[in-house]
Parts: C-alpha cells; sequence; structure tokens
C-alpha cells in the first residue's frame, strides 16, 4: 500500500439473495439464487485525490459506494480506511471521517425536518459540538460555505430548489468535518445549468478543505471535468483504471473505448468509432470468461472461457483485458 | 409577542387546511357539534342542571317526568328524567364523559400500541415482520367487539369482583384499545417500507445514528399523516364498541354510566312508554358519533393530496 493511500477496496464481492419466497422454492423446487452485484473489485484511492467510477446502470458502482460507507457489508474482500479494515468494529470511530452525498436532492433530506437540524445532524451524532451556541455558529459557517444564508437554516427542505437542495446536503456532509466524500452520482438530477455550479463547489471545497473525492456517474461529461482519476466498471467488475486525461485520449479496454466512442463529438472530427452494440447481459446469468465478451469486437476463445485478470500497464493504468495483454487491438 | 400571535393565527387562518375547512359547511357543523358534545362533557360537573349521582337531592316522586314539551314535562327536566328522577339531560352529559374518555383513552392506546409495532416490523423487517403481521392478520380474522368480550370475559374471571368494578372502566380501554391496534400497524408498516428506502434514512445511517434513533426521529415523524386521520374515524368507533359493550352489560358499571349503558337501562321502559329514557341517550351518541366522523372524512380528503 502506497503510503498516501486513504482507502483501499480489496478483492471485494457483493452477493444480494434475490431468491424467491421461501414457500415458492418449495412448491416451484427452485434453487436460492443469488446476485452478484459487485465481482472481484479492487481499487485504491489516494489522498486528495477524485476517483470517478463510471459505468451503465446497474454495473455496480452504487453498491461499491454503499459499501465504503457501511451501508451494505461486503460479502468477500476488505476495505481498509486509513490502514484500518472497516468490518471490524474498532474502526467505527473512523466512520466519521467519511460522508455520502446522494444523488436525488428531493429524497435526500428529510421532508419534516428544519435545514439547520439537517445540517447540524453528523456534529450532534458525534457529539462535536460543545454547546448550542457553537453548533448554530457552525451551522452558519457551513450554509455559507455552501453558498446558502445563515438564515435559510430556519426553513423546510420543501423551500429550496434541487440544486439549493443539493447544497443542503453538501453541507450535511462537511459538517462532521470529514476528509473523504462519497458522491453518488451528486448532479444527475439537476438541471444541467445548476450541474456546472454544484461540481464547481465541490471542486472548490476540495482545494479549501483537502478533500479526497469518490465520484459515482454515468455522465462522461461530468466525469471529465472533476475526475483526476477513472475506473470503468462492467458488470460489477472493474475492466480499467487509469488517469482521467489519459483514459479519455487513449482509451485501451474496448468497453472503454466503447463508451468513450458515444461521447457526442462536437469538433466533428470524423474518426472513425465503435457504436454501442449488444445489451448488457444479465447479472443474475453473467457470461463465462470475460464479462464483456458477447459485446466485443476483439473477443476470442480465451476471452469466452478464461476470465481475464487486471494487469498493470505503463502510467499508473491497469486493464483487464486478455485483448490488450496480447496486442491484438490495434490502437486509436 | 401580539403581533407574533397575530401572524401566527393570520397564517392558520389561511391555511389550506383552514381554506378547505371553511369551505365545507358540513365539516364546520359537524366540528361546532363535536365542540358542543365534547364541552358538554367535560364541562358537565359545572354545566349540568343537576348531580344525577348525588342520591341526595334525587327525588324518587319526581321519576317518569317526560320532556318538557310533552304534557305532564316541566321546564326543570328539559329532557326529562329517568325511573330515579335523575335528570336525563345531566345523565346524558355525565354519560358522554365516560364515552368519550373511553373512547378517547383507548385510541390512544390503540394508536401507540400499533404505530410502535407498525414502525418496528417496517423498519426491522425479516422475522420479527413476519410475526407481527401474523398475529395482526389473526386478530383481524375476529371482530373487534368478540376480541374486546374476550378481555373482558378474562377480566372478570380473574379479579375479584369488586376490584373488577373498580377498574371496570381501564378493561374495557385496554379491551377496545388491544382490539383496535391492527389498523394502525398495518398503515404505518407499509409507509415505514416507503419511508426506510429513501435516501434521508441511509444518509442517517451512513452519519452513525442508532436503529432507534431513525426510527423514532426520521420515519415516525413522516408516518403520523394517515396515522391521525385513522385515529379521528377510530375515536367513533370506539365510541360505538363502547357502548355496544356496555349495552351488552359487559362494560362500565351501572354506577358510572357510560351512552351504552344509559341506553341499556332505558330500553326497559321503552315499552311502557317512557321513551324518551332510551331515545335521547340514544341521540346523543349518534350526533357525538357522527359529527366526529364526518370531521374524520373531512381530515382524510385534506391530508390526501391525490383528491385535492
Amino acid at each position: 500500500m502506497r503510503a498516501d493511500t486513504l482507502l483501499e477496496l480489496a478483492d471485494v464481492d457483493r452477493e444480494f439473495d434475490v431468491s424467491r419466497p421461501w414457500l415458492n422454492r418449495l412448491l416451484e423446487g427452485e434453487p436460492r439464487r443469488s446476485l452478484r452485484a459487485v465481482d472481484g473489485v479492487s481499487f485504491s484511492i489516494r489522498r486528495g485525490e477524485t476517483l470517478a467510477l463510471v459505468g451503465e446502470s446497474g454495473c455496480g458502482k452504487s453498491t461499491v459506494a454503499r459499501m465504503i460507507v457501511g451501508l451494505y457489508a461486503p460479502s468477500r474482500g476488505r476495505i481498509v480506511f486509513e490502514g484500518a479494515d472497516l468490518a471490524d468494529p474498532a474502526s467505527a470511530p473512523l466512520r466519521r471521517r467519511m460522508q455520502m452525498i446522494f444523488q436525488d436532492p428531493y429524497a435526500s433530506l428529510n421532508p419534516r425536518w428544519r435545514v439547520r437540524d439537517i445540517v447540524a445532524e453528523p456534529i450532534v451524532a458525534h457529539g462535536m459540538a460543545p454547546d448550542a451556541h457553537a453548533l448554530a455558529a457552525r451551522v452558519a459557517e457551513l450554509l455559507t460555505q455552501v453558498g446558502l444564508a445563515p438564515e435559510d437554516g430556519g426553513k423546510f427542505p420543501h423551500e429550496f430548489s434541487g440544486g439549493q437542495r443539493q447544497r443542503i446536503s453538501i453541507a450535511r456532509a462537511l459538517s462532521s468535518n470529514p476528509e473523504f466524500l462519497v458522491c453518488d452520482e451528486p448532479t444527475s438530477a439537476l438541471d444541467v445549468s445548476v450541474q456546472a455550479q454544484i461540481l464547481n463547489l465541490m471542486k472548490d471545497l476540495q482545494q479549501r478543505l483537502g478533500l479526497t473525492y469518490l465520484f459515482i456517474s454515468h455522465n462522461l461529461a461530468v466525469v471529465a471535468h472533476v475526475a483526476t482519476r477513472v475506473g470503468v466498471m462492467y458488470l460489477g467488475r472493474l475492466v480499467e483504471v487509469a488517469d482521467a486525461k489519459d483514459l479519455f485520449e487513449r482509451p485501451r479496454h474496448p468497453y472503454t473505448r466503447m463508451l468513450i466512442d458515444a461521447i457526442p463529438d462536437i469538433e466533428m472530427s470524423g474518426r472513425p468509432r465503435t457504436p454501442v452494440a449488444g445489451e448488457v447481459p444479465s447479472p443474475l446469468a453473467p457470461p463465462s470468461g470475460c464479462a464483456f465478451n458477447p459485446r466485443c469486437p476483439h473477443a476470442n476463445d480465451r476471452c469466452r472461457a478464461e476470465r481475464p485478470a487486471s494487469h498493470a500497464l505503463p502510467g499508473g493504468r491497469s486493464v483487464a483485458c486478455h485483448a490488450v495483454e496480447e496486442d491484438r487491438i490495434p490502437d486509436l | 409577542m401580539k403581533a407574533k400571535a397575530g401572524a401566527w393565527l393570520r397564517r392558520t387562518w389561511e391555511h389550506d387546511l383552514a381554506w378547505g375547512f371553511r369551505r365545507s359547511p358540513v365539516t364546520v357543523a359537524a366540528a361546532f357539534l363535536t365542540l358542543v358534545c365534547v364541552g358538554g362533557a367535560v364541562f358537565a360537573p359545572w354545566i349540568a342542571p343537576h348531580n344525577p349521582f348525588d342520591s341526595a337531592s334525587l327525588v324518587l316522586t319526581d321519576g317518569f317526568t317526560p320532556p318538557a314539551w310533552v304534557a305532564g314535562g316541566r321546564m326543570e327536566y328539559l329532557l326529562g328524567t329517568d325511573d330515579q328522577g335523575r335528570d336525563m339531560l345531566s345523565t346524558i352529559m355525565y354519560g358522554s364523559r365516560v364515552s368519550l374518555a373511553v373512547g378517547l383513552a383507548s385510541v390512544l392506546f390503540s394508536m401507540v400500541l400499533g404505530v410502535g409495532l407498525g414502525l418496528v416490523s417496517g423498519y426491522v423487517g425479516g422475522r420479527l415482520d413476519a410475526f407481527i403481521m401474523r398475529v395482526a392478520d389473526i386478530q383481524l380474522s375476529f371482530p373487534a367487539i368478540l376480541i374486546a368480550l374476550l378481555i373482558d370475559g378474562v377480566a372478570r374471571v380473574a379479579l375479584p369482583r369488586d376490584t373488577h368494578d373498580q377498574i371496570a372502566i381501564y378493561v374495557l380501554i385496554l379491551a377496545i384499545g388491544v382490539s383496535g391496534w391492527v389498523q394502525y400497524a398495518r398503515t404505518v408498516r407499509g409507509s415505514t417500507l416507503v419511508e426506510r428506502s429513501k435516501e434521508y434514512v441511509q444518509a442517517a445511517r451512513v452519519i452513525g445514528r442508532s436503529q432507534a434513533s431513525i426510527m423514532l426521529r426520521h420515519v415516525l415523524p413522516n408516518v403520523m399523516g394517515p396515522v391521525l386521520v385513522i385515529a379521528t374515524i377510530h375515536i367513533a368507533t370506539a365510541i360505538i364498541t363502547e357502548a355496544t359493550l356496555s349495552y351488552l352489560g359487559v362494560g362500565v358499571p351501572a354506577t358510572q354510566p357510560s351512552l351504552g349503558t344509559l341506553i341499556r337501562v332505558g330500553n326497559d321502559f321503552l315499552l311502557s312508554g317512557e321513551w324518551w329514557i332510551t331515545v335521547f341517550p340514544g341521540l346523543a351518541l349518534i350526533v357525538l358519533v357522527l359529527s366526529v366522523n364526518l370531521l374524520g372524512d373531512w381530515l382524510r380528503d385534506a391530508l390526501n393530496p391525490k383528491l385535492r
């Protein structure tokens, strides 16, 4: 582990039980069924960087986020934060140092609570304010920090727009002085004009407070704007991790190429594109070998039989692909 | 301070609920009648023309006086008197006291029990949820009145007669309360399942709040809307249940008559022509239950955004 690593996931799996009810299984002779939403994911996040996880709906990126903040427990593997395994009950105090920003600003704030109580909740939960005055001052400071007025604390969430609500969410996440924020599609429910404001606010706060972000998104334009490194997920597996600039300029994994080719190109450079073909297979019955082989233009017999391991490439990049490893893919 | 109170009054007056209330004459009438009934019951010791339980003031020869507007009636006894010369109007006021107290207390009991069990059931889920809901299903397959009769019967057998008479009213509250919790539990469980999956609950978990704190401080306030509607309508049902039990003779003792007891006692004189002894308590019961029910209906519609 490198010295500046803040969080590390080592071979993490998460399975969900999707069996029918017990009586149905008994009568219809069905076995238990489980869905492997996250399958052997390993990556690490360095202090101060923004790692973005991208992928199509259902690829397991939100499940990864939820495992990190403790909403789900991993079925296998370890999540290590600041050198401590988060599955260990002794690491519970570390939880204060990570917070989460949710996707839907209309659902993530309790509609019956005033904004000041929402923002103060982490401070109260962790007993971080000596008295009511300090608490009120801290809440006012937080609201100012995210671009709201201290007087807004007396209002209810429904009195705010989506972008303002997301600012409240950010203020709440920041209130326990965390170092690490997990952002699960924080802008996908917002108007495009508001998205940019929120992203800039997040970047600004990152610089001022030295925050580390895990940024979950399916929007590559947003990812290109905020990420320092990008991880691409497909069907529960991490297929490529690279520095953001490298990844967008020179994607290596065939799936990454397909995703990046799908971004509309305003300059109309006319470079050849691989059209997005096929559908994501059902995670209940993932294909054998490489999960991407049914959609991959470079798939051969090895890809259909053997699951590719992630291997390192120069520049801190890692790719899980037989074709890249064997150098079968012509460069762009 | 005065300006603040004025502003509060104006806000309340202009609130959606208040506006909807003013627009519905039936609701206003129901609210008025409920107020009259409740006021009459609560202030009975001060405003009732007689004290029907003070045996010293009873004049036995005044028994069976008809209502004031019937031949032989006296203004002193507006609604007539019963066999022992007790003024019917006063008896009804005191009787509503017992009816309302039992109704409100048992609804409160049902509500606390049902909301608690429903909240835990929906939030914790799993086997506990299955167990609580199967118990609810089983109870729902019996009529509420049967459950109340059963509990009352058990209490009668288990307790000595004197003790039972003393605590009869509490046994009644318990019996009616236990028979009504299922509705609350089911409603709250359903809303809790919806609320539990919302992101604000997950946010509270990420923050590190305990399960109990999330249930009470986050989920509970968001599931109480439908509960208040059910509770209002349930008050009327509980009063009817109490009256039924008392009419059947298993409710409150005759020394502390409720409306149901009054109807039962009056029934004995119905065939001999003294109709007022049973008809007026009956009318009072109908008016009380109907107006509370109408208020409940209005509240249900007013709080349902789909019907606005």
